[in-house]
Parts: C-alpha cells; sequence; structure tokens
C-alpha cells in the first residue's frame, strides 16, 4: 500500500527548530522526509538509507566534498551529494531528494514525485 | 585443454611459486594441486619466534586462498613414478605435466647420543614451537644446540619461556657464517647481557637423561657440564631431496635436487624451487632466492625465459634489541679489498664495511648492535657508497646514508627484489605513500626492513606525504588537538575557519567533536558542538541497524546489586527491550525508538544508573574477576580497583574506544591482556599491560610495568591515556599508536616513567581535570529541556513513534522484524513454488 502523494507544501517545523548542519525527521503524506539547514541552505530528502534500509538519514552528519554539500548515513557512512541525491561512494545509488523552503519563519516540503 | 601441474610443498616458497603462477596464468593453462605435509596453510616461517612475543600463529600466514588451486594439506608426497608422470600419496596418485618440487629443508641434527630423549627438540614448524612451549612448563633451565642465527632466535625463545638458557656453538663466536670475529665477540656480550650463557669452539658430546628418562643435561668436549631440561637443536638445515632421490634425479653435490638456472631438473617435466633446489649445485637457504627461484619456474613454465639472477645472502637478526646483520662479502674474500670498521664500546656498536681496492664499490659488510644503515648498505652493495664510510657508520646512519643516494639498480627490498628504479617507476605512476607502494611493487611486503627507505624515496622524489586528517585540513589529529588546545579554540567552526576550509566531513568533524571533549570543552551536545557528533554520540545511545537504539548502564567492575539488577529488568519488561548480557560483563538493551531514550534514561537514571558510554569513542568498561574477595587463588582485590579505574576514567573521550580489566592473579580471568590497558594483580602489587586489543586483529598487550602500588598504577595510566590521547591518529587504537612511534614501548617508557619530554606535570594536570569536571551525560540532557526537544522521531509529530520498526520474537524477545525496511524484504530466486 502506497502514501497518497498530494505534492502540495506541508509545513514542517519553524525554522529556529532546525539547528544548522544537523537534520530532523518530519513525516510528510506519509513519506518519512530528512531535513537539514546548512551554511548553503535547505535540503529535503527521503528518510529512508537507500542502502541500509532504516529510516535514519536525518540523523546523518552533514558536510561538503569538493565544494558539494553533503550528508553521509550514519548506518555505513556513504556520503551522498545533497544537491543531487547522488551518492557520492557508490555508483547507481541515488537518495531521493523533496523539495523545501521557508515561508514567513515556517519550513515547508513538498514531496518530489518523479524517483 | 589445461595441463596439470602438482607442486609437492607448502611452505613460502612454494606459496610464492603459485602466486606468482596463477597470478600471470591468465588464460587458464594450468590446473594445479599442492600437495602439503603440515596441517596448516603456508606461513611466514622467518618470524617463527613471533608466536614467543606473543602474536598469534594465524597472524603468519601467508597463504591466500585461490579457488583455482587444489590445495590438500596433511597428505604428504610417498613418491613419484616419472616413467607413468604420477605423484603418489597415501590417500591416491595425481598424474602431471609438470612437477614442481618445493619440500624445502629439514633440520639437521648431529650424531650426538640422546638426541631421541624426551625434551630435545628442532626449531622449524609451529607444531615444533608448541611443543617447546610446552615441554617448557614448569621447567627452569634449556639449551640450545648451534650459535647461529637460528640458534640465537631460539635462544631468545627459551629465555622469553623463563629458562635459563644456554647456547653451544662449535665454532669460536656466535653466528660464524655471518659475523667477523669483532663482531661475534660483541654479539657474545650482548647475548651475555640477556642472561643467555655462551659456550663456544666446544662440541656437545651426548646428552644425558635425568631420573624421569627426559633430557636433563649435556656432555661438551672439554669435560664441561650443562643442565638443561630442555634442548633444542639448531645445528643447521639440509634440503629435503628424498622425492628427488628416490625417483633418480640427479642430486647437487651437497644434496639438494640439482637443477640449472632455469631451475629445472634434468627431467624436463619436473623443476624444483627454494631451499631444495640446489641451482648449479648450490642450495640457498634463505627466502630471497628462494622467491627468486618461484618466480623463475612461474616464468618457465608459462613460456618464458627467466633465469636464477644469484643470492643475495644478506641477514638482519634482531634479539630483543640486539641488531645484527650482514650482507654481501662480509668475510672480505675479495682478493684485495678492504676493510674499514668501527668500534664503540661506549654504546657497544660495531660495523665494518668492506670496499674494493680502490676503495670505490662496497662489497659487504658486518653491523652488530646499530643496524639501522642495513637497509641502505645492503642496497649499495655493488655500487658506489652513498655516503662517506664513517658518516654511514656513525651511529643512527648520518644525513648522507638516506635512499635518495642510492643508484637506480640498486635493490632496495631484497626479499622480493624490488630495485630502486622499480621504485622510482611507481611513484612517477602515481603512488604516493607506502601503502600505495607496498601494493603495486611487493616493495616491503615480508620482512619489512626497507620501509624506512621506502618513506626516504617518497621524499626524494618530491612527494609530500599527506598526514592531513580529510580535504578540510591538512593537519593531523595530533596537530589539531595542539592547535585546539594551545590557542584555546572552542569551536569547530572556528577550528575551520582558521585552520581549514569548506565545511567538514563525517571525518573530521568526529574528531574535533572528540578533541573538544577530551579537553573538557562542556557537553557533547551543547551548542554548535551537537552538530559534530556521529550518530551515536549525538543520542547518547547506539543505533542498530533497523535504526533503533541500544541503551548500556555504567556497571562498574561488572558488580551490581540485586536491587539494580531487578531495576533494569523492570525497564527492559516495560519498554519491551530485547536484553542481553555484553561482552564486557554489562547489560545492553536493545530496541528502544529515539523518543523513548529519555524515558528510558530517566527511568535508569532515577534507579542510580549513570550512561556507560557505549556510544562514544571512550571508556568503556573495566572488566574484573571476583579477585581475593571470593577466589581461592585471587591475591588482590581486583573488583575494587576495577571499579575505581571504571569510575575514574569515565566519559573519557580518546580517538578509538577504550576497554580494559584487572585479573586479581595471575591465572588472568579478566582477560586484562587482551585490552587496552589491563591489570593482573601479584603478591607484590600490580602488573600494568599495554596496547592489547581484541576485534579483528587480535593482540596480547605487553608489560609495562611490574608490582606498582595502586598510586604508582593510577597515575601511570593516567599518562598513558591522556598521551595516547593527545598523539594518536584518528581512530587509531593504543596498540597501532606504539607500534608507530619510533622506539615503541620503550619510547613510551621513557616519557611516562622517566619524564624524559617533561610531559607527566601537564598530562598528570589534565586528567586530575577530567576527573574532577565529570558529569553523566544523560542526566544532563534529562535536565535540559533544549536538549530533550531532540529525542522526537518526528519534528512535526512528537507523538508519533517510527512506524518503520516493528518487531517479531525470537526465544522470547523482541528482535528488528527482517522485513521491517522494505530493502531487507527477501528475495525468493528459482524456488519451486509450493502450491496450495
Amino acid at each position: 500500500m502506497s502514501p497518497v502523494v498530494t505534492l502540495d507544501w506541508m509545513p514542517v517545523c519553524p525554522l529556529d527548530r532546525l539547528d544548522l548542519d544537523r537534520g530532523v525527521a518530519a513525516l510528510v503524506d506519509g513519506v518519512q522526509v530528512a531535513v537539514f539547514r546548512t551554511a548553503s541552505g535547505l535540503y529535503a530528502v527521503d528518510n529512508l538509507d537507500p542502502v541500509g534500509g532504516a529510516y535514519v538519514m536525518s540523523r546523518g552528519l552533514v558536510g561538503s566534498r569538493g565544494g558539494v554539500p553533503t550528508l553521509s548515513s550514519p548506518l555505513h557512512k556513504q556520503v551522498y551529494d545533497l544537491t543531487t541525491g547522488r551518492c557520492l561512494d557508490l555508483p547507481g545509488v541515488t537518495l531521493t531528494r523533496h523539495r523545501v523552503r521557508c515561508r514567513d519563519g515556517q519550513v515547508e516540503v513538498r514531496l518530489r514525485q518523479e524517483q | 585443454m589445461s595441463e596439470r601441474l602438482v607442486v609437492i610443498g607448502n611452505g613460502m616458497v612454494g606459496q610464492r611459486f603459485v602466486e606468482a603462477l596463477r597470478a600471470r596464468d591468465t588464460g587458464g593453462r594450468w590446473r594445479v594441486t599442492v600437495l602439503a605435509e603440515e596441517r596448516r596453510p603456508a606461513y611466514d616461517r622467518v618470524r617463527l619466534s613471533a608466536v614467543f612475543d606473543g602474536v598469534d600463529a594465524d597472524e603468519l600466514t601467508v597463504h591466500t586462498p585461490d579457488d583455482g588451486v587444489d590445495l590438500r594439506l596433511g597428505e604428504p608426497a610417498t613418491g613419484v613414478d616419472r616413467a607413468r608422470r604420477v605423484v603418489t600419496t597415501a590417500a591416491g596418485e595425481y598424474p602431471y605435466d609438470a612437477l614442481v618440487l618445493a619440500t624445502g629443508s629439514y633440520a639437521f641434527v648431529p650424531p650426538v647420543d640422546g638426541t631421541e630423549l624426551p625434551g630435545v627438540f628442532v626449531y622449524r614448524t609451529l607444531d615444533d614451537l608448541a611443543a617447546i612451549r610446552e615441554h617448557a612448563r614448569g621447567r627452569r633451565t634449556g639449551a640450545v644446540i648451534g650459535g647461529g642465527l637460528l640458534g640465537l632466535e631460539a635462544a631468545n625463545a627459551l629465555r622469553l619461556l623463563g629458562l635459563d638458557t644456554s647456547v653451544v656453538e662449535f665454532a669460536p663466536r656466535l653466528m660464524p657464517v655471518q659475523v667477523d670475529e669483532a663482531g661475534g665477540a660483541m654479539l657474545r656480550r650482548y647475548v651475555e647481557e640477556l642472561g643467555v650463557t655462551p659456550y663456544l669452539g666446544v662440541a656437545t658430546t651426548a646428552l644425558r637423561p635425568g631420573p624421569d628418562g627426559t633430557v636433563a643435561a649435556l656432555d661438551l668436549a672439554d669435560g664441561r657440564t650443562v643442565d638443561a631440561e630442555l634442548v633444542v637443536v639448531a645445528a643447521g638445515i639440509r634440503p629435503r631431496d628424498e622425492p628427488a632421490r628416490t625417483a633418480g634425479l640427479p642430486l647437487g653435490p651437497r644434496g639438494g635436487v640439482l637443477v640449472d638456472a632455469s631451475c629445472r631438473t634434468t627431467d624436463e617435466r619436473i623443476w624444483a624451487v627454494g631451499e631444495c633446489a640446489a641451482v648449479d649445485g648450490v642450495c640457498h637457504g634463505l627466502v630471497a632466492p628462494g622467491y627468486a627461484t618461484a618466480e623463475v619456474v612461474a616464468d618457465r613454465l608459462l613460456g618464458g625465459a627467466a633465469t636464477f639472477p644469484g643470492a643475495d645472502t644478506a641477514t638482519k637478526l634482531k634479539l630483543l634489541g640486539v641488531d645484527v646483520a650482514s650482507f654481501g662479502d662480509a668475510h672480505g674474500v675479495t682478493p684485495g679489498c678492504l676493510d674499514v670498521t668501527f668500534t664503540d664500546p661506549a654504546t657497544r656498536a660495531y660495523a665494518k664495511l668492506v670496499l674494493s681496492d680502490d676503495a670505490r664499490t662496497l662489497l659487504g659488510g658486518v653491523l652488530v648492535g646499530d643496524a639501522s644503515a642495513y637497509p641502505a648498505l645492503r642496497a649499495s652493495v655493488g655500487g658506489p657508497l652513498p655516503a662517506p664510510p664513517l658518516a654511514l657508520l656513525a651511529p643512527a646512519g648520518g644525513p648522507g646514508a638516506g635512499a635518495g643516494a642510492l643508484p637506480a639498480a640498486a635493490q632496495v627490498c631484497s626479499c622480493n627484489a624490488v630495485t630502486r628504479a622499480d621504485l622510482d617507476a611507481a611513484i612517477a605512476g602515481g603512488a604516493t605513500d607506502v601503502p600505495a607502494l607496498k601494493a603495486c611493487t611487493r616493495a616491503g611486503t615480508s620482512c619489512g626492513s626497507c620501509l624506512p627507505m621506502l618513506k626516504q624515496l617518497l621524499d626524494a622524489a618530491g612527494v609530500r606525504q599527506s598526514k592531513a586528517l580529510c580535504e578540510h585540513f591538512d593537519s593531523s589529529r595530533q596537530e589539531l588537538f595542539d592547535l585546539i588546545r594551545v590557542r584555546g579554540i572552542g569551536t569547530f567552526s572556528r577550528l575551520v575557519a582558521e585552520h581549514g576550509r569548506g565545511s567538514g566531513c563525517d571525518i573530521c568533524k568526529p574528531v574535533v567533536a572528540s578533541i573538544l571533549a577530551s579537553l573538557g570543552a562542556g557537553h557533547v551536545l551543547d551548542g554548535e558542538q551537537a552538530s559534530l557528533q556521529d550518530t551515536n554520540d549525538h543520542f547518547l545511545a547506539n543505533l542498530q541497524r533497523d535504526g533503533s537504539y541500544s541503551v548500556v548502564p555504567r556497571i562498574p567492575g561488572g558488580e551490581i546489586t540485586p536491587e539494580k539488577l531487578i531495576a533494569i529488568g523492570e525497564v527492559a519488561r516495560d519498554f519491551q527491550l530485547y536484553t542481553k548480557i555484553t561482552g564486557g560483563q554489562r547489560i545492553d538493551l536493545f530496541g528502544a525508538r529515539v523518543d523513548q531514550l529519555p524515558q528510558i534514561w530517566r527511568r535508569l537514571v532515577d534507579a542510580g544508573f549513570e550512561s556507560g558510554h557505549a556510544y562514544g569513542k571512550a571508556l568503556r568498561t573495566v572488566k574484573s574477576c571476583v579477585g581475593d574477595t571470593w577466589c581461592r587463588y585471587g591475591v588482590q582485590d581486583s573488583v575494587g580497583l576495577a571499579i575505581a579505574l571504571e569510575l575514574r576514567y569515565r566519559g573519557l573521550r580518546a580517538p578509538h574506544k577504550l576497554k580494559s580489566a584487572v585479573s586479581g592473579c595471575a591465572r588472568e580471568c579478566a582477560e586484562a591482556r587482551s585490552k587496552d590497558f589491563g591489570v593482573i594483580a601479584t603478591e607484590g602489587g600490580w602488573n600494568l599491560y599495554v596496547g592489547g586489543n581484541g576485534g579483528f586483529r587480535p593482540r596480547h598487550a605487553d608489560l609495562f610495568a611490574t608490582d606498582l602500588s595502586t598510586a604508582e598504577l593510577v597515575t601511570l595510566i593516567d599518562r598513558f591515556l591522556m598521551y595516547y590521547i593527545r598523539t594518536a591518529d584518528r581512530l587509531q587504537r593504543t596498540a597501532a599508536w606504539i607500534e608507530a612511534m619510533d622506539g615503541g614501548l620503550d619510547h613510551l617508557r621513557s616519557v611516562l616513567v622517566d619524564d624524559s619530554l617533561g610531559l607527566c606535570a601537564d598530562l598528570d594536570a589534565a586528567m586530575a581535570r577530567h576527573v574532577t569536571s565529570y558529569s553523566d551525560e544523560w542526566r544532563d540532557v534529562l535536565e535540559d529541556p533544549e536538549r530533550l526537544r531532540r529525542f522526537a522521531s518526528f519534528v512535526n509529530a512528537p507523538g508519533v513513534p517510527d512506524p518503520s520498526i516493528t518487531f517479531t520474537r525470537e526465544r522470547g524477545q523482541p528482535v528488528p522484524a527482517r522485513d521491517a525496511g522494505h530493502r531487507r524484504q527477501p528475495v525468493v530466486l528459482g524456488l519451486p513454488e509450493v502450491r496450495r
């Protein structure tokens, strides 16, 4: 049974609830999303670790590799490019990204339909 | 259709031959069967004695599993039928198209009465060593017949087994083959100082039994008697040429399978490699020429034209700090050659260089006491000296002795015949560090004595060897520690702004988090520090495979009251946690969701528990036996000490997790020697061991200090831990840290005991700060609503549990449901469907 995808912007939390460089998990239309605030902006990706199969990406460390903002899986440390979702350590592995913005001090997420 | 190759023997050379052939036989020309006499696959016989230093026998293995090779262990060849081209064993027959003899050699036992007595051994295989160790138990005296390279190794082994050891050598000096008279005299002084008694220039005439029938004494030709309840015969080796002899193949003048420079016997289908091969009539008893024969035959069997390049007889021995090396024409037999010698009675160093008559070409040499110049000198044999003789011979080599001065043809790694030109080519091809050089040239992969030269060659080639932690910092962990400490840097953002670049990563952030925690920069979840913590530290619990966490309360020393046991049981029951006793005498509670962690901690803290730091690179547990409180054998209170140590160092962040144990007597029930620091009680106090570990590469800790009072012990452990925390690399265990240290354990002792670097007061003060500033991390979170807020499964639905975490039951307890994450769903392939 797959969740209903409405593709609406959903408020998640106030911006000041997000610590710099540290993620939170949110439930958006039944989908677990990991949301991050870094010096280069807001990012939202699937909370599911595509390699480890557990919902933990919100607990990964953010950083950079070659100037690109990155997120590492807390399970086995594969590193993902936050801007594309592409895994930088394993070819062919991708983390689903979602849209995220800040409106009136509220962080909002809209699920991406395409995989 | 592939051809059949049979190899008799699976020693170091036989194994090297098979690997060389398999690596090059990409077309699958040869189907390989190896018949091995011993029941364990090939191991490093050169390092045999290391098992007496606590190295596990499995670590010596040199065998690489290869499905393409039929390795038959414990199945020695019993005959070779050249007419039918068949090798027979007790189990069957193996037809061959080519046969390689790699039978090695056996220990020569001279015809002396009594060598058949129980308690007389040779020193050849791991089984021999195990038998020696067994027989040595409870005995006091031992002797070695033979004062050569192997005899001295055996003598050191007996010494390490606690025997009063004698060495009987027929020649007038020790190591007569490698060392000259003056070098032998220096060596004798060293050996005597180690407590080994040499009897030189005298033959053993008989071995005599005691009343119990086992060996008890040696009779010498000069009428003296040497007490020995254990005797090792190390009087040389002889090639094992029986298969060739019985098959009617010609032998060398002094034994060995006679082969030509292509290592082929007179039978064109039979070859010989290693110590059993008499190449052009001469047998070579060292591994380097053996490897060369292996490479030659591998090449020939694939259609090549390689020939044996000649033998490098260089040898180097290290007997508990005494270096002995000899190389090239060590005895100066070249007509007209010149000697340059250097003797320093103060440092007890002796060195000799043998030069050509015009003093321009190095022919050979002997080094006793300090062999640091050995790699450079050995590599220079046959070429010009890399520096003036005195600069080379003075202890520590001098600046001119570097590898950078070597000619291109000089062999830097003689074990694997790697020249400077090979290494320069690898460096030019992109090898930028020692591991890369080892991988692409094999240099440094056998005895390792050339490793310093690999570094020098990288330097000489202008390769800057990076100690950078990651792309964000050019500094090593140790340098970052000093920067943060000395400049008082309190945040990652300031550190990266002033001394790094970018925004950090999963490598540097946890390192800096650990350094800040070691320097007492406040709670690990305070402000920016929280963003640096790896997930375990960030949630003060251990992330498990399904995204749930496990919780380990501290149980110091493993001692726990019934009330506390009940409290843990009630928590586990109420939160439905899987419960297991850990390997470190604690109780692990699995299956907690992020949002349950504070509730669980609250219950545990109220029952008197605190965080066990199972999540951090920190002190974990100090395990203990029951000690003299209950045990019939205990001589000290191991539980009391373990509790005191665990409480003293709790929460101490380090480059790697730290484990410890205290045993109440030498029976060692707490397994203290497998820990980073371990304590074993003696009648006279405490013995401290350091640098052990379990894990993937287990290692026993080394004895650091003996018979300490409790105060002395604690001071030494304080310094050991603080020095480790300040200077080790990221994720470097204490064992690797000590191994990588210039001077190793002796250096560590001089720093921590003799205060040779003047650091001790500082280390003591740092530990005192840690001890007084400790506070429980769980309690701190519970008392702070800001920090507590982070413990929610979902930021926008704090009351909703994570639906992905579900359990099934196994043996009456919850375990992660295997199909909880959709990626882990089992996929059935090619199984018949069951119709219902």
